[in-house]
């Protein structure tokens, strides 16, 4: 489920590599943020619900984050599961003159 | 806009039909017809109704409620008088008339009465303890009847008759089963056979049988006494069941003017012969000359029918079915599929007959392929051999593997023996329950089954296992997955097809190839590593790197562990080190104070739980290069001491280990390469069970084996060949490795890969050069060895902004245990 979210500025959007993640440590929050190969970006929360991985670490296409421990996938989108996991924080996120801008 | 569907006929076929059409959301107001007055409920099941091992509730497939809930008007217990083609109406037997767009007719069969004297009343149709046995009506009539009384017979013995019999044994303590032809299921089974159930359906169950047995007449005033048999033996009885066979219903049918033959005359697409807007489906639809009686063909013909109304897929068509059965009869187990009898002199019989058991299997093989098979008393190999039959797949050189398990494990777990929460898949954790649940909710194939459970993704082992409860839970109905021969999921290719585009194209990064691949262009983050590893064998150094192309492993030169953190295994050749690099090993796991320091199965050193930020300083400070341990690629060369210290050596295995891992270093492929070279048959390094192994042997000469495994999956690897010289080892290895890099599917390791192929013809290949293409693969290895480049060296400048930086959430996880 998307999750509201007060705006942050996270850092120049060159810091993530095209189809890779990064994550940011956003007050208590960790975020997972990625950048599509379509140069759009995605944010969910940074830890697999199912053992804890580090999903910046995962493979991604321009729908879906695979954990990188035991392949267990979500949408990026709407943080549902694909594979029968509880699903991800979703936050919103976009590019701005560069910059990834956390929340609304 | 919403079209008006009728459907006359509320059995299987109609109600099957229209959940198909429900599946495709087809925009119809739909009424449905049915003589009998229930919902819809499986006729099949009538025979364990009268058996009593189940009740009225459990045989229906929908209830009431289920028609309510889609909006489907049903009028149960009217009868369609005829159908009104100029007007586009049915008329029902009250004179309503109710008017349709679409029209289905599906209205089945009925209960075939012989003629025989003294079977109908003229008062009240049957004789009073005469019974059909075909509706739920009848069932129930039997039963009631049958519960104040205690000799029954049953007229027929096919597959209904026998079915009767023996839930009538339920109800009355003496049955006879009369049969007009010389073996029961005649149509079925051949005579062998025949007289195989016979026996058992005499001695296990305890059923008279009669064959070449007519009857003549029933007989008795008011209500039956007996029956009468043409040879003029008369036996005594209160209770006759007739089970001789089944009709279509079509007289309505073509009544209303529509073509009938023996059934319905039907098109592919189930319309029938010169009608637009007129289908028909199930027992009383003639296709290509057969009429069908079974479910299957059924279930086949409705989603044709679904399809193509629905508009979904016009081009829809059922083309037929390859007929077979397997169930059980009366409680022994019988299979049928095909011929019967061979019909010429080449077609290759195959009996196996065991009386005193029971048991008579019957194969008959024409080309090649399955033209025919019967089973009696044993249907475990039944699943294997319609499938077989219905694809009309290659059959094993050795035939009695068809009929029996002959080599497999020992008593291999069938899954109809397995309780519902036994653990399929030990790694994670998925029941035989849950499996059988998806497949339940409609996903019938393997590789659809393993993505929603995950049962077979962790080591794979239980990957057959898990493939025959599919069968076995679909009914011997598991779908062929099209995606099951591509090459990664998202790329709808198999390997060597896709291999023939990358070259034509030239497309030399994973993005491309989904771009000009991929219809629609969608990326799919489940094949970027396999196509990744296919460029970079294809391509060598002219290959087009995307970073996010690879898993984290290979983005990092790690292999990622539970919490998040790496394992940094230096290269350690042969297994053989020195003082001074164990020392430099020692200061850098004390430096950054290494959780775990542990010896691997390959012969080196692991460093575990080393976050990822700390990796570029880490290999500086080791200065050795990557020892490979976490792609899928060449791994180590595990060695003995051979022939240097080691009393029993007879050849250098240590020198030529090194030699190989020297030259074949990182090289990646489709699955990994873990190799050894033992220095005498007593085989230390374990080199029989690896993927290459090579084994000194006396007189200076080496053996080399391949497709050997000792993980999950433990198998001897096979000889390929015997060389006189090191070089020629090193030379066979990259020749082998290279073959095996382009033709083995995405994660098949060469366990699976060499008994796939076979070792004859990689022999072929790889040592006899009968394919002319030896070297093309020396050179192709060739080129991949010169483009080597140790990844540790990646670390003065990251290769991507943030490569090393920590994806770790702070959050605190489970930790590697430190030991100390």
């Amino acid at each position: 489920m998307t999750i509201a979210i007060d705006k942050t500025v996270l850092g120049p959007v060159d810091e993530i590599p095209f189809g890779e993640g990064r994550t940011y440590a956003v007050g208590t929050d960790m975020i997972a943020v990625f950048r599509l190969r379509d140069g759009s970006l995605r944010a969910v929360s940074a830890v697999c619900p199912h053992k804890g991985g580090p999903l910046a670490d995962g493979q991604i296409d321009n729908k879906v984050v695979v954990c990188p421990l035991h392949l267990y996938s979500w949408d990026l989108s709407t943080g549902c599961s694909q594979s029968g996991q509880p699903p991800i924080n979703v936050y919103p996120v976009r590019v701005d003159d560069g910059h990834i801008i956390l929340g609304d | 806009m919403t079209q008006r569907l009728v459907v006359i006929g509320n059995g299987m076929a109609g109600a099957r039909t229209v959940e198909e059409i429900l599946a495709r959301n087809g925009d119809f107001t739909i009424t449905m017809f049915g003589d009998e007055p229930y919902g819809n409920y499986n006729r099949i099941m009538l025979s364990n109704l009268l058996a009593g091992v189940e009740d009225e509730a459990g045989i229906f497939l929908n209830d009431l409620g289920w028609y309510a809930d889609n909006d489907i008007t049903l009028n149960a217990g009217v009868k369609i008088e005829k159908i009104d083609r100029a007007k586009k109406e049915v008329i029902a037997a009250d004179g309503t008339r109710t008017p349709y767009d679409k029209l289905i007719i599906a209205t089945g069969s009925s209960s075939w009465t012989p003629p025989i004297k003294g079977i109908n009343n003229p008062k009240r149709g049957f004789h009073q303890g005469v019974f059909a046995f075909r509706t739920l009506d009848d069932t129930r009539g039997m039963i009631r009847y049958a519960r104040d009384h205690e000799r029954a017979v049953v007229i027929g013995g096919g597959l209904l008759g026998l079915e009767a019999a023996r839930g009538l044994q339920n109800h009355v303590s003496e049955v006879t089963l009369l049969h007009a032809m010389g073996h029961l299921m005649e149509r079925q089974l051949d005579e062998k056979a025949g007289h195989m159930l016979q026996a058992s359906v005499e001695n296990k169950l305890g059923i008279k049988v009669v064959t070449n047995a007519m009857t003549t007449e029933i007989l008795g005033k008011d209500r039956v006494e007996g029956v009468k048999l043409a040879d003029g033996t008369v036996i005594p009885c209160d209770v006759v069941v007739i089970a001789a066979g089944i009709r279509p219903n079509t007289q309505m049918v073509a009544d209303s003017g529509l073509p009938v033959e023996r059934g319905i005359v039907v098109d592919d697409q189930m319309l029938v012969q010169g009608e637009q807007d007129i289908y028909s489906v199930g027992e009383c639809a003639q296709h290509r000359g057969n009429l069908y009686g079974l479910v299957a063909p059924l279930w086949d013909q409705a989603k044709v029918l679904a399809d193509h109304i629905t508009g979904r897929d016009t081009a829809a068509a059922y083309t037929g079915s390859k007929l077979s059965t397997k169930l059980k009869v009366a409680g022994i187990d019988v299979a049928s599929m095909g011929l019967i009898a061979p019909e010429t002199d080449d077609d290759e019989v195959i009996i196996y007959n065991e009386p005193k058991k029971g048991v008579y299997k019957q194969l008959i093989i024409r080309d090649g392929v399955l033209a025919g098979a019967i089973l009696v008393g044993d249907n475990s190999k039944a699943a294997g051999l319609i499938q077989a039959f219905d694809r009309a797949q290659a059959l094993p050189e050795e035939r009695a593997e068809l009929l029996f398990d002959i080599g497999g494990p020992a008593g291999e777990v069938k899954p109809e023996d397995m309780a519902d929460d036994a653990q399929v898949c030990n790694c994670n954790g998925v029941s035989k329950g849950a499996i059988c649940g998806v497949v339940d909710a409609g996903c019938k194939t393997v590789s659809g089954v393993m993505d929603k459970t995950r049962a077979g993704k962790g080591c794979g082992t239980c990957k057959p296992l898990v493939q025959r409860i599919v069968e076995w839970a679909a009914g011997g109905e598991a779908e062929e997955d099209p995606a099951a021969s591509w090459y990664v999921p998202g790329v709808p290719m198999p390997k060597p097809e896709l291999m023939a585009a990358i070259r034509k194209y030239e497309l030399k990064s994973v993005s491309s190839v989904f771009e000009k691949l991929v219809p629609g262009g969608e990326h799919d983050a489940k094949s970027k590593m396999g196509l990744a590893s296919l460029l970079k064998m294809m391509w060598a150094d002219q290959y087009v790197d995307e970073r996010d192309a690879r898993f984290i492993n290979d983005r990092v030169h790690g292999n990622i562990q539970k919490d998040g953190t790496f394992s940094v295994v230096p290269q350690m050749k042969g297994g053989v080190t020195t003082p001074a690099e164990l020392k430099r090993i020692a200061e850098v796991a004390e430096k950054y104070q290494v959780p775990m320091v542990k010896l691997t199965g390959g012969q080196r050193i692991d460093l575990l739980g080393i976050p990822k930020e700390q990796l570029p300083a880490i290999w500086a400070d080791l200065d050795i290069p990557s020892g490979y341990a976490y792609g899928k690629s060449f791994r180590t060369v595990k060695t003995c001491v051979g022939s240097d210290f080691c009393r029993f050596g007879v050849g250098d295995s240590t020198a030529l280990g090194i030699a190989i891992e020297e030259r074949y270093q990182g090289l990646e492929g489709p699955g990994k390469m873990k190799l050894a070279v033992t220095g005498c048959p007593r085989n230390c390094a374990e080199a029989y069970v690896k993927d290459l192994g090579v084994v000194a042997i006396d007189g200076g000469r080496w053996e080399i084996y391949v497709g050997g495994a000792a993980g999950a999956h433990i198998r001897k690897g096979d000889l390929l060949t015997t060389v006189d010289t090191a070089e020629e080892v090193i030379r066979l290895t990259g020749r082998f490795l290279q073959y095996y890099r382009e033709n083995a599917n995405w994660l098949e390791r060469t366990y699976a890969w060499v008994p796939r192929v076979g070792i004859e013809k990689i022999r072929a290949v790889v040592v006899d050069d009968a394919e002319g293409i030896a070297e093309a693969l020396d050179a192709a290895v060739e080129e991949a060895v010169q483009a080597y480049k140790d990844p540790w060296k990646e670390r003065a400048v990251p290769a991507t902004p943030g490569q090393f930086r920590t994806s770790l959430p702070l959050t605190v996880l489970p930790q590697v245990p430190v030991r100390s």
